[in-house]
């Protein structure tokens, strides 16, 4: 696996790359013009609180997945154009993640920080929840190219592999959430280790024996 | 036992009996009218009250009963398409749409155990003696979601008398059906089927309990658990199970679904408890739907004055 820290900004790209980047940007887009245009018609069924929070979660998590499978492309098939799209993807999972907790913050708990406390100390899905969002924070807050010069590049690579983390925590979360059917939660998690394993396989065959 | 000391609802219950003697001797005529006039009058006259076993059919006979909250219904969308009921599906949406064709007629009820009265009663026939009441009952989900519903339906307490449990029934057992031809949310297992549910005797007597066969005045949709499901209104809402086939009286306090899937999770008692909170939810607040602010949840669901006496002495944190 390559040491060079990988983030790439939309003026550095080419006119065809750029083409592409605005699509993806689109389509990662899409899941939310959905959610907007829907809440607005009122289709949103009995319970909208809840079933923003379930959307926004279900997405947050699933772009996530989508960011972390730019490397995956890149080994299988030699794509190199996801990889430059990484941290456009990577900054839209924050945002469905951010939205959701805002979501949950402001909406479905409207800032009754004491209760939100108690959530986050007595029940292990929202502890892992909230600890994959702070990781998420912290690597969107870094995801400019001035705080690779700043951290320094080897410093800046390891706290974005906290990506890992955060991702198995929502799948964690995920799991944790549902009650009885966990089917969904599950595949998840399967695109998931597909995705991390692919990394791994790569890494065997590579590093020296 | 059913030994009871006499309490304020006993009076409701000695202004239900001539009601059901009266429907009794209906009973015998419309039976001598179909001996007299053949199978064909006598079907005509036997199926009178419930009609057509059809959604969105008006339920007849039903009178407004004194149980009611003082607040605006939920209305009927929610009511009839928000709906937990994992045999048609997980999501809260699948049983009305997975549950349109369920059919739900004939429908008949296995009634076993420490009871007098064994046997296999078809639902008309365990309901047509008794009278049937609209009640406007809370109902609070443990998800922290709430709704105000009119049920129509005939009270628990008056149908166990009739069949005369045995000294030694202690408990009561329900059980919905199992057939996942039917039932396509049974072809997975997310909880062990058949759905299980149970009460202890006295509250299975106590007169808040309801067997509801409708809701809004009208014959009960499928997704809400037509045609007979249980309504306890003072616990959550997985205690009112749905599309009953078997009821049985036991001597030891039965097992329960959503405590088999989750022992630490759900008990036997799941009385509604803002006090109690649960691993997944605080149960503090519930949102009613339709309102944008949580409330405060109510012991008891807002009926501890009808039901925290069946508790006393008992640890509720313990026995939740």
């Amino acid at each position: 696996m390559s040491t060079r820290a990988q983030t790439v900004s939309f003026q550095s790209l080419r006119l065809p790359h750029r083409v592409t980047w605005w699509l993806v940007f689109t389509a990662m887009s899409l899941p939310l013009v959905w959610l907007i245009a829907t809440a607005l018609t009122g289709g949103l069924g009995a319970n909208p609180i809840e079933a923003i929070n379930r959307f926004l979660g279900d997405w947050g998590l699933r772009m996530l997945l989508v960011a972390l499978a730019a490397t995956p492309l890149r080994i299988l098939f030699g794509w190199t154009w996801p990889v430059r799209l990484r941290r456009m993807l990577g900054l839209w999972a924050f945002a469905y993640v951010a939205l959701h907790i805002t979501n949950y913050v402001a909406i479905d708990q409207f800032f009754a920080w004491d209760d939100i406390w108690k959530d986050i100390l007595k029940r292990k899905f929202i502890t892992v929840g909230m600890i994959a969002f702070v990781i998420l924070s912290a690597l969107a807050a870094t995801s400019w190219n001035g705080a690779i010069k700043r951290l320094g590049a080897k410093a800046w690579q390891r706290l974005h592999k906290l990506v890992y983390w955060a991702a198995v925590l929502g799948c964690l979360h995920y799991i944790w959430m549902v009650k009885a059917d966990v089917l969904e939660p599950l595949i998840h998690l399967g695109v998931l280790a597909a995705l991390l394993s692919v990394r791994v396989w790569k890494q065997l065959k590579t590093s020296p024996r | 036992m059913l030994i009871k000391t006499p309490k304020s609802w006993q009076l409701r219950e000695s202004d239900a009996t001539p009601e059901a003697i009266y429907k009794d001797r209906r009973k015998f005529i419309k039976g001598t009218a179909a001996a007299i006039t053949g199978g064909i009058a006598g079907s005509v006259l036997g199926t009178e009250a419930f009609a057509a076993w059809t959604p969105g059919t008006k339920l007849p006979g039903v009178v407004k009963s004194g149980y009611t909250v003082d607040e605006p219904l939920t209305p009927y969308g929610p009511v009839t398409e928000y709906n937990n009921f994992y045999e048609f599906g997980t999501g809260k949406d699948d049983p009305v749409e997975n549950a349109k064709d369920f059919v739900t007629k004939p429908w008949t009820i296995e009634v076993a155990g420490e009871v007098g009265k064994p046997g296999t009663y078809d639902v008309e026939d365990l309901l047509r003696p008794h009278q049937m009441e609209e009640r406007v009952y809370r109902h609070r989900c443990v998800e922290t979601w709430s709704m105000i519903v009119p049920w129509v339906g005939v009270s628990l307490a008056d149908i166990i008398k009739r069949l005369e449990p045995t000294s030694r029934a202690k408990y009561v057992a329900f059980e919905t059906l199992y057939d996942p031809k039917r039932m396509p949310g049974q072809n997975r297992r997310v909880l062990q089927w058949p759905y299980v549910e149970g009460l202890r005797m006295d509250e299975a007597m106590n007169p808040l309990t309801l067997m509801a066969t409708g809701v809004y005045g009208e014959v009960m949709p499928p997704q809400n658990g037509a045609p007979i499901r249980l309504i306890v209104p003072w616990k959550y809402g997985f205690k009112g199970i749905k599309s009953i086939v078997r009821i049985t009286f036991t001597e030891q306090e039965p097992p329960t679904s959503w405590n088999i899937s989750a022992p630490h999770e759900y008990g036997f008692y799941a009385n509604v408890n803002p006090d109690v909170s649960h691993p997944r939810w605080s149960q503090a607040k519930e949102r009613l739907i339709g309102e944008f602010f949580k409330r405060p949840t109510l012991k008891f669901n807002g009926y501890g004055e009808e039901v925290a006496s069946l508790y006393t002495g008992m640890n509720l944190a313990k026995q939740f």
